[in-house]
C-alpha cells in the first residue's frame, strides 16, 4: 500500500485513541483533508526541484510504533551535550520516556505536547498558539493531522531559562521501518530567554522517516537561540519544518549542524511580525557519502527597521548533494529593512552536486538587501603555506576547511556546543585538529 | 531651479507619455485571425518555401498543440487567446526596392520620428540596415559591401530560397521546435526575422542591425534570427525594438539563434523599447522571447540588452558553452515602469571545459513594476575549471514596485569556481546630499547616479547603438538620465 494510503486510513483509527472532544480535533481533520489534497511533494513543485521523496516513501513505514525498549542512559549518553546541566525531554520511537528526561513546572513548563493537548490548564496557550503559523503545505498538514506528541515548551514573562533545554528523539529500531511525526510548540514571553538543543537519532540500521514540525513564538524581546544538530545514520531521513513568529524587539537565532542522515530537509520559516526584529539563520554542512543535505529557508520581513542574517557554509563529498534554497520577502511597508544572505560552498568531489537558489523578493525602496552565493575550492596558495610549514596535506586541508566554517561558530553560545560540534567538524574531515576549543 | 526631488522625478514618470506612439496606415495584407493547419500551409506557400521548410512547420505546429502556456514566471497577465491573432501581415508596396526613394513616403516619415531614418542611415558609417516593418523586409542596405566579404546577410526567407542548404543545417538546432511553447509556436508561423552567415575567418566590417517593429493592429508578430559565425569570423549584431501605441495586447514571440563555431565570436545587442501600455497598465506588448547561442571550442557569445519597453517581458538570452574554452557574457539593463513587468535573466549552460561566464544585469524599477531577474548557471560534472561571475543589482524608486532575484546554481564539478552577488537599494539620500554640495542640483544627481548604475552595462553596446540606448533609457526615466 501507498504510504499516503496508509496514512489516511490509519488517521481515523489515530483519532480513536485520542481526545475527540478537544478543539485540536477540527484542525485535525482539517489538516488530514489537505494532506489528501496535496499528498508528499514531488519534484514538480518549485520548492522540491532539487529534493526527491520518492525513493524513502517506498519504505513500509509504521505509523504507530510499539512499545518502547528501554534504553540506558549509559549507552546513549554521547547523544547528549552531557557535560552541562540541562532540561530534557527524550522520546524514544516516538513515546516520551519518563526515566531519561528531567521536565519541570517550576516558574516555566518544559514538558509535554501530549498533555498540552488534553489538560485543561494549557488551553489558552494551546487555543492561540497552536497551528497558528505552521504552514498548510503537505508535509506539515500531515503532522498537524498526527500532532499528539512533541515538546511542549512555555517560557512566562520575564524569565531567563538557567539552563539549556535538550529534546532528543531516538529511534530503536524495534520495526522495520518507522515514520515519525513529532510535533513540538514554544512560546517565549515578553523579555524571557530561552536556549534549546534539538536531535534526532536513530540507534540501527533501520529505516526511519521523520517529519517534524516546530512553532516558535517570540514575543516582545523574547531570545530564543535553537542548535539543531543532525548527525543521524545513514539510514535516517529528516523534514524538519521550523516556523518562528517574532514579535518587536525580539531576537531569534537559529544554528543548523546537518553532518549525516539520508536526507536531510531543513525548511526554515521566519515571520516578523513587528519591529525592530532581529532574525539569524546560520549552518554548517559537512556531508559526502549519498547523503543530501537541503536548507530551504524564508524569511518575511513584514514591518519596518528589522534586520536578518543568513549564513550556510557546506562542504560536499563524495556523492552527496548540498541544496541551498533561500528566500527573502520584504513587504511593502517594511522600509529600512537589513536583509543578508550568504551561502558558501566548497565541492570536495566531482560526483558531488550543489543546487542553490538565493532568492529576493523586494517590494520596498528603501532597504538594504543583499545576497552572496559561492562555490569554490580551497585557496591553493593558503594550501602551500600550510605545506610548505611542514603540515601534512590532509591536516592541511582540514585547517582550511575548518576555517572556512568557522565563523558560523562564533555565534554560538554555548560552549560546549561549539567544543561538540568543532570535534564532529574535525572528525568529519578526518582529522585531529589538535587544538583544544 | 526649484528644487528637484525624486517625488518629482516618481510624478515625471508617472505622466511621461510614450514619445513614438504613432502609428502608420500601410496597406496591409491581413490573413484571418485564427491558427490551424491550414494557416501554417498559408504561411509557408505565403513565403514560397520549400517542402521540408512546410514540413518543419507543421511539425512545429503538431508539437505546439500538446503543450500549453508556461506558468513558472513571476508575471501576471491576461493570457492571449491564440486563436484571436492573425499570424501573417505584409506591408502591400511589394515588390523590394532596389533604392531607398521607391521607399512608401509614409513609412519613410515614421522611421524619421523614430530617429533611424534610412538616408541618414545610410549615409551614417558603417549600419547596414535590414529593416522589418511587420514581418516582410523591406529595405535592405550595404549588401553589397558585405558580399564582398561573403557575408550573407538577408531576410530568413530570402535566405530559405537562396541558401536552404545553410539554414537547414542549422535552423531550430540550438532552440529545438519542441524547446517551449513559444518557441514551438514561432517555429510553426514565423513571418520573417533575418539571417546572418560569416564565413571562415571573416571579420565583419559593421555592425549589422535590424528593426523589429510591430505596426499592423492585432498583428503577432514571429520573428526567427539565425546567425551562423563560422570558425574564426566576428561579427556584432544589433537589434532595436519600437512599436506604436495600441491599446489590444499585442504578442511578440521572437526566436534568435546564435551559433559560434570553433574560435568565432558573436556580439549581440538589443534595445527593445516596445510600447509598454500605458500609465494604468493598458495595452502594451506581450514579449515572449526565446535567445539562445551556441558556443564550440574557443568561441564567445556575448549578450548585451537594454530593456525598456514591453508591458510583459519573458526573456532569458542563453549560452550554451558546449566546447573547451568558450566563453559566454550577458550584460543587461532592464528598466520598467507603471504596470511593467519584466522576468529576464539568463541562463549559462557549462559543458566543456574551462568555459567562463560573466553575467552582469541591472534593474530598475519605478511607478508599479515588477522586475525580475532569473538566472541558471549549471556547471555539468565535465566542465573542469568552470569559472562564473555574476552579479544582479537592482534599483527601487518608490514603494509601490519590486524587485526580485531568482538565481539557480547547479554545479556538479568541483573544480568550479561560481560567484553570485546581489543587491538591492534605491538612491541613498547621501549620494544626493553628496552631490547637492558640490553644486549638482538633484535632477543631474540622479541622473548621475542611474547613470552609473548602468554604466557597465551601457558600456558594452557598440558605438552606434550607445546613443540610442540612452534615448530609450531616458523616455522610461526621463529626467534621470543625463
Amino acid at each position: 500500500m501507498e504510504l499516503k494510503e496508509k496514512l489516511v486510513s490509519s488517521f481515523m483509527a489515530f483519532e480513536n485513541t485520542v481526545d475527540v472532544d478537544s478543539s485540536v480535533h477540527d484542525i485535525r481533520i482539517d489538516a488530514m483533508k489537505a494532506f489528501e489534497a496535496q499528498g508528499f511533494p514531488h519534484k514538480k513543485l518549485e520548492a522540491w526541484k532539487y529534493t526527491s521523496l520518492k525513493s524513502i516513501l517506498k519504505n513500509d513505514f509504521s505509523v504507530f510504533p510499539k512499545e518502547n525498549e528501554a534504553l540506558e542512559y549509559k549507552d546513549i549518553k554521547k547523544y547528549f551535550i552531557h557535560d552541562i546541566d540541562a532540561y530534557k525531554i527524550i522520546f524514544v520511537d516516538g513515546k516520551y520516556s519518563s526515566h531519561l528526561s528531567a521536565t519541570t513546572h517550576d516558574g516555566i513548563d518544559v514538558c509535554l505536547m501530549s498533555s498540552a493537548l488534553t489538560k485543561p490548564k494549557y488551553k489558552v496557550i494551546i487555543d492561540n498558539y497552536f497551528n497558528k503559523i505552521a504552514t498548510k503545505d503537505g508535509l506539515s498538514s500531515l503532522n498537524t493531522a498526527f500532532s499528539a506528541e512533541g515538546a511542549y515548551i512555555h517560557i512566562p514573562k520575564n524569565k531567563v531559562v538557567e539552563k539549556p533545554i535538550q529534546i532528543i528523539h531516538f529511534s530503536t529500531g524495534n520495526e522495520a521501518a518507522l515514520m515519525l511525526q513529532p510535533r513540538n510548540l514554544i512560546v517565549v514571553d515578553e523579555n524571557s530567554h530561552v536556549q534549546i538543543i534539538e536531535r534526532h537519532q536513530s540507534l540501527t540500521e533501520n529505516p526511519v522517516l521523520t517529519n517534524s514540525v516546530t512553532e516558535i513564538f517570540a514575543n516582545k524581546r523574547a531570545i530564543v537561540d535553537y542548535y539543531k544538530i543532525q548527525n543521524d545514520k545513514q539510514s535516517a531521513s529528516l523534514i524538519d519544518n521550523t516556523f518562528i513568529n517574532q514579535k518587536q524587539e525580539s531576537l531569534a537565532k537559529v544554528h543548523t549542524f546537518s553532518f549525516g542522515g539520508k536526507l536531510t530537509r531543513n525548511n526554515l520559516n521566519f515571520y516578523q511580525n513587528g519591529e525592530r526584529i532581529d532574525s539569524t539563520m546560520k549552518g554548517i554542512t559537512i556531508i559526502g557519502d549519498k547523503q543530501h543535505v537541503d536548507h530551504n529557508t524564508l524569511v518575511h520581513h513584514i514591518e519596518p527597521n528589522c534586520e536578518s542574517h543568513q549564513d550556510y557554509k557546506g562542504i560536499f563529498d563524495a556523492n552527496s548533494t548540498g541544496v541551498f534554497n533561500g528566500k527573502v520577502v520584504v513587504e511593502k511597508e517594511a522600509q529600512k529593512t537589513n536583509a543578508f544572505q550568504a551561502n558558501n560552498n566548497i565541492l570536495v568531489s566531482d560526483k558531488a552536486t550543489i543546487n542553490t537558489k538565493p532568492q529576493l523578493e523586494i517590494f520596498a525602496d528603501d532597504v538594504r538587501c543583499t545576497h552572496g552565493c559561492t562555490i569554490g575550492q580551497l585557496d591553493e596558495s593558503a594550501m602551500f603555506y600550510l605545506r610548505s610549514r611542514g603540515i601534512p596535506e590532509k591536516e592541511a586541508r582540514g585547517l582550511l576547511m575548518f576555517a572556512f566554517s568557522n565563523n558560523v561558530l562564533d555565534s554560538v553560545k554555548i560552549p560546549e556546543i561549539k567544543s561538540r560540534i568543532t570535534k564532529l567538524i574535525a572528525q568529519k574531515l578526518g582529522v585531529n585538529i589538535g587544538f583544544d576549543l | 531651479m526649484s528644487k528637484y526631488t525624486e517625488d518629482d522625478l516618481r510624478e515625471e514618470l508617472k505622466t511621461k507619455e510614450y514619445e513614438y506612439g504613432f502609428y502608420t496606415d500601410i496597406e496591409s495584407e491581413t490573413f484571418p485571425n485564427g491558427l490551424n493547419e491550414d494557416i501554417v500551409r498559408a504561411i509557408s506557400k505565403k513565403k514560397e518555401e520549400p517542402e521540408w521548410m512546410t514540413n518543419w512547420r507543421l511539425e512545429a505546429f503538431k508539437v505546439w498543440k500538446e503543450m500549453t502556456e508556461p506558468e513558472w514566471a513571476n508575471v501576471h497577465y491576461q493570457k492571449p487567446d491564440f486563436q484571436a491573432i492573425s499570424y501573417y501581415s505584409a506591408p502591400n508596396s511589394k515588390p523590394k526596392y532596389d533604392s531607398i526613394d521607391e521607399v512608401d513616403p509614409e513609412l519613410l516619415a515614421t522611421f524619421e520620428k523614430l530617429g533611424i531614418s534610412l538616408d541618414e542611415q545610410k549615409k551614417l558609417a558603417g549600419v547596414a540596415m535590414d529593416v522589418v516593418v511587420d514581418s516582410v523586409s523591406v529595405a535592405t542596405t550595404f549588401k553589397k559591401t558585405l558580399a564582398e566579404k561573403g557575408i550573407i546577410f538577408m531576410s530568413i526567407s530570402e535566405a530559405i530560397q537562396e541558401h536552404p542548404e545553410l539554414v537547414k543545417k542549422h535552423i531550430g538546432t540550438v532552440v529545438p521546435t519542441k524547446d517551449n511553447f513559444y518557441a514551438a509556436l514561432n517555429s510553426a508561423v514565423f513571418s520573417d526575422g533575418s539571417f546572418c552567415y560569416i564565413p571562415k575567418g571573416v571579420r565583419c566590417p559593421m555592425e549589422l542591425s535590424t528593426y523589429f517593429r510591430i505596426n499592423q493592429a492585432g498583428t503577432g508578430q514571429f520573428e526567427r534570427t539565425l546567425v551562423v559565425a563560422d570558425e574564426g569570423s566576428y561579427v556584432s549584431y544589433l537589434e532595436g525594438c519600437t512599436a506604436p501605441s495600441r491599446d489590444e495586447n499585442q504578442l511578440h514571440a521572437a526566436v534568435v539563434e546564435l551559433i559560434a563555431l570553433d574560435d568565432a565570436e558573436i556580439k549581440y545587442s538589443t534595445v527593445q523599447n516596445w510600447y509598454p501600455g500605458n500609465a494604468e497598465g493598458k495595452g502594451g506588448v506581450y514579449n515572449f522571447v526565446t535567445k539562445r547561442g551556441l558556443c564550440e571550442k574557443n568561441a564567445k557569445i556575448s549578450w548585451t540588452q537594454v530593456e525598456t519597453g514591453s508591458a510583459v517581458t519573458w526573456k532569458y538570452p542563453s549560452c550554451v558553452l558546449k566546447g573547451d574554452n568558450s566563453i559566454g557574457e550577458f550584460y543587461s539593463i532592464a528598466v520598467t515602469n507603471n504596470y511593467q513587468q519584466a522576468d529576464t535573466g539568463t541562463k549559462m549552460i557549462h559543458l566543456g571545459k574551462n568555459t567562463k561566464s560573466t553575467i552582469i544585469s541591472k534593474g530598475i524599477s519605478a511607478g508599479k513594476s515588477q522586475n525580475s531577474y532569473r538566472g541558471l548557471v549549471q556547471i555539468s560534472s565535465r566542465a573542469e575549471n568552470a569559472r562564473n561571475f555574476s552579479q544582479c543589482d537592482s534599483l527601487l524608486m518608490g514603494n509601490e514596485c519590486g524587485a526580485h532575484t531568482f538565481p539557480y546554481i547547479e554545479a556538479k564539478n568541483k573544480s568550479a569556481q561560481i560567484e553570485h552577488e546581489a543587491t538591492t537599494s534605491k538612491i541613498g539620500e547621501d549620494q544626493i546630499f553628496y552631490c547637492n554640495q558640490r553644486g549638482i542640483d538633484t535632477e543631474k544627481a540622479i541622473a548621475l547616479i542611474v547613470n552609473g548604475f548602468s554604466k557597465e552595462v551601457l558600456n558594452k553596446l557598440p558605438m552606434e547603438f550607445a546613443v540610442e540606448a540612452q534615448k530609450l533609457l531616458e523616455i522610461s526615466l526621463e529626467g534621470s538620465v543625463g
